[in-house]
């Protein structure tokens, strides 16, 4: 069994609330973070060596070194809780049942950075959970922990909750930004980057849920000590939500020593594929990264086993890797079809291009159609070429990474089961009634000896 | 000195040049000029905050700085990303940003409507140059395209949403240089459009400079819609005393004989308005819509076209009528006429009407 550090207290009866929350150990951080300087947490969590939980990985503690400190500009720490990515919904279970962890992980990267004000912006969809949060900012608030001079620390602090209108493109760090300031949710072009020139053009720190929630076991255990939780690079715990063809869905934290093999088959956490269906593909980060066969997401093209953390799920590049993400890991069994599910991911980002520049814009609506077309039986060969174009020519020169997380599942999908695509074209008439199903997805890879 | 400005050297496409610290990538290219600089849509340096969009501008930069020569990872807007000591940049010297250019171009032209015979940008549109200069000479896209409802904003300027490549220079425009903007951008991605808040009409002395920065014909002056094709029109720098506050008076007058068919901002060879004092060459709509005789104006003289724009091609500037050379090569006697052709022969009589001949010619039909 793993050692879970932030769902541990999860299914403790009315931890939501202030009372239990407290009684079970909650805002203990936030009284040891007092007694540090802002530099000395700043150097905690840069030890722990915690990655952004967002999808990129970025160490967070470099992250908050970045932060530019001007005399007499106001700083802020902005909470990114609009997560769309599909397949991914950690935060919200973190946001739902534990409101009070984000919050006290909160005031800790608050006084570390020195922001006065900080702000969680919630994408619109979870209106009941901004309810919750701000029913739990109200608690926090009269306990004293949000407020002027807090603990009698002189630290002023006031946490809002802001919503957003439904745009995945809001969680893009420059876009949140833009929304929050009431503008459209457009991103910003880079540089200035929001540790210089962010919210209100003053210096920000925009982080994930899992991230500022993660601030907690860190000032109470310490730096060192969650480093050692983990392989390399990725310390600590990470919640995976999984979802797909599984018997057990559903949130999990783990410690990233695990195998990715384990994971989706052992009854402590996924529970193997339902219905004796076997593995066909996942995509084990959220909807952006690249999706793998069975084959190369057990095992990495050096024939190593493949284990859920960033270093080895990233093993081989996106030629034969893939990413860790925001961990949403999606499972699809031998009756799921490729074409029909990238068709899907196109189809969401086609909705969700905020429109800006223009491969994004034009460039995601075009391979949504080919896709439909292929998908529809009415493609021809030269389709998966262009759509191979396509992608390689959004990739890499949008705004935001919106353009790449369009580009990737397209470009993975094509890469490791073109045979399926080529199969659609070959049989227009069986591709609609029919499914290509396992094939060789599942055979082990060929591994080159080396001399 | 205290004041000196720092210069940064920086080479693209291996031409070397000095420009003040904070120059952008692209005006740096624009001061040498040419080929080097990359085409830009969206940008457009009177307007602040433009660029970025378009991506046509992409470049490499092979070297970051003297201090750190990593190139970087990524082909960059060069309209958004300024210069550093010793940057080295490549525009059309690589592979990388052509392909990428050639891509920006066909999504660009994805949905853009071929209707140039009968739009009135045409000739003056950018995205007829770009598309002429660096994209392929056909479509790959095979769905049908995206259109709009033309929508009349006001009595002076039609959108025509179908062409827009949504450059967002229009919404500067009202931004910086109106105060109150009643126009933006309506829903996202594919389906963003330019509109205003319920057709309102676009009512203010500057709106009509949306038309001078739109790259293509989606916003269109509608005292000169389908009246004449630019390349027909002799364009004319000429000036007046306007009264409105923050207007030049310095346009160009776009004329036929002695008739105005429409007035502009004076554009400089990137196609951007002139800047008069360090200040942008705007003009007020009493200016450009009203004032549609040639003696409300002082006409200084021809206007210089800009480098790639057919208005110029065979007129007025440069022009030289070549020389009469048959009086000179007979030591100055006028040609002797021989015999009249058609004393001779019946075929090709002038008197006889090609056109009321039913086919084509035959030496029948010239027989009297």
């Amino acid at each position: 069994m793993a050692k879970k550090l932030l769902l541990d207290k999860a299914h403790v009866p009315g931890i939501r609330s202030y009372e239990v929350y407290r009684k079970e150990g909650g805002y203990r951080s936030v009284e040891k973070a007092f007694r540090l300087t802002p530099a000395e947490i700043v150097e905690e969590v840069k030890l722990s060596g915690l990655r952004g939980r967002g999808g990129a990985g970025f160490p967070t503690g470099m992250k908050w070194s970045f932060l530019a400190k001007p005399e007499g500009v106001p700083r802020y720490l902005v909470c990114n809780a609009d997560e769309s990515e599909p397949g991914t919904f950690k935060d919200r279970y973190l946001m739902e049942f534990i409101p009070h962890l984000l919050i006290e992980g909160m005031i800790v990267a608050s006084f570390a950075l020195g922001s006065n004000v900080s702000y969680i912006y919630i994408r619109g969809e979870y209106a009941w959970i901004a309810d919750i949060l701000e029913n739990a900012i109200d608690e926090a608030k009269q306990n004293g922990w949000v407020g002027k001079n807090i603990l009698g620390t002189g630290f002023n602090f006031e946490l809002y909750v802001q919503r957003g209108a439904g745009a995945y493109i809001c969680g893009e760090e420059t876009a949140l930004i833009e929304s929050l300031e009431g503008k459209r949710g457009n991103p910003r072009i880079k540089p200035p980057f929001p540790a210089v020139k962010g919210l209100w053009d003053c210096p920000t720190v925009v982080n994930n849920v899992e991230t500022l929630a993660a601030v907690v076991p860190i000032i109470n255990e310490g730096g060192e000590a969650y480093a050692k939780i983990g392989v390399g690079k990725s310390t600590g715990t990470k919640l995976i939500s999984a979802c797909g063809n599984i018997n057990k869905p559903g949130i999990y934290e783990i410690d990233m020593t695990i195998s990715v093999e384990d994971f989706i088959f052992s009854d402590e956490y996924c529970g193997g594929i339902p219905n004796g269906k076997r593995l066909k593909a996942c995509i084990p980060g959220g909807s952006s990264v690249p999706i793998l066969p069975a084959n190369l997401l057990l095992t990495t093209a050096k024939g190593e086993k493949r284990m859920m953390n960033y270093e080895s799920l990233s093993d081989g590049g996106f030629a034969t890797g893939s990413m860790m993400g925001s961990g949403g890991f999606i499972v699809l069994d031998e009756d799921q079809c490729i074409v029909r599910n990238t068709m899907t991911l196109a189809r969401f980002y086609h909705h969700e291009s905020c429109g800006q520049c223009s491969p994004c814009r034009e460039g995601t609506g075009w391979m949504e159609r080919i896709l439909k077309k292929i998908e529809s039986g009415k493609g021809e060969m030269k389709d998966i070429d262009l759509l191979w174009d396509i992608q390689r020519k959004i990739e890499g020169n949008t705004i935001c990474p919106l353009g790449d997380a369009a580009a990737w599942p397209v470009a993975a999908a094509i890469r490791h089961f073109r045979d399926e695509f080529e199969w659609h074209v070959q049989h227009p008439d069986k591709c609609l009634t029919e499914n290509f199903g396992l094939r060789h997805y599942a055979d082990p890879i060929h591994v080159a000896v080396t001399a | 000195m205290a004041d000196e400005i720092k210069t940064f050297k920086v080479t693209i496409d291996n031409i070397t040049i000095d420009v003040p610290a904070g120059t952008t990538v692209l005006n740096a290219a624009r001061q040498i000029g040419g080929d080097v600089a990359p085409p830009a849509m969206c940008y457009y340096s009177k307007l602040q905050g433009s660029g970025g969009k378009c991506r046509t501008c992409l470049v490499e930069v092979a070297a970051g700085s003297t201090a750190d020569p990593r190139p970087m990872p990524k082909l960059v807007a060069s309209c958004r990303t300024t210069v550093m000591d010793g940057m080295v940049v490549k525009n059309i010297t690589s592979e990388k940003v052509k392909d990428a250019r050639a891509g920006v171009v066909e999504f660009l032209l994805l949905n853009h409507p071929l209707d140039c015979p009968i739009c009135d940008q045409a000739g003056e549109c950018h995205l007829q140059d770009l598309g002429y200069e660096h994209g392929k000479e056909g479509t790959r896209y095979e769905f049908p395209r995206r259109t709009f409802e033309k929508e009349d904003i006001g009595p002076y300027i039609q959108l025509h949403m179908t062409r827009c490549i949504l450059c967002y220079r229009c919404t500067y425009v009202a931004d910086q240089l109106t105060d109150k903007r009643v126009h933006g951008i309506l829903d996202r991605g594919e389906h963003a459009e330019i509109s205003t808040y319920i057709s309102k009409a676009v009512d203010n002395e500057f709106s009509g400079n949306m038309i001078d920065v739109c790259p293509v014909g989606a916003l269109t002056d509608k005292t000169f819609r389908f009246k004449n094709r630019v390349w027909f029109t002799k364009p004319v720098d000429a000036h007046r005393t306007c009264d409105t506050p923050g207007c030049c008076g310095n346009t160009t007058l776009w004329l036929r004989g002695e008739e105005v068919f429409r007035v502009t901002a004076r554009k400089d060879e990137w196609g951007e308005v002139k800047s008069y004092e360090g200040k942008p060459g705007w003009i007020c709509n009493t200016c450009r819509f009203d004032k549609k005789k040639t003696s409300d104006w002082t006409i200084e003289g021809v206007t210089k076209v800009n480098r790639h724009s057919v208005i110029s091609q065979g007129k007025y500037e440069g022009l030289v009528m070549p020389k009469e050379t048959v009086q000179e090569v007979m030591g100055g006697r006028a040609p002797k006429l021989l015999m009249n052709i058609h004393d001779e022969s019946e075929v090709n009589d002038p008197k006889i009407q090609l056109s009321e001949i039913n086919g084509p010619a035959h030496a029948e039909n010239f027989k009297n």
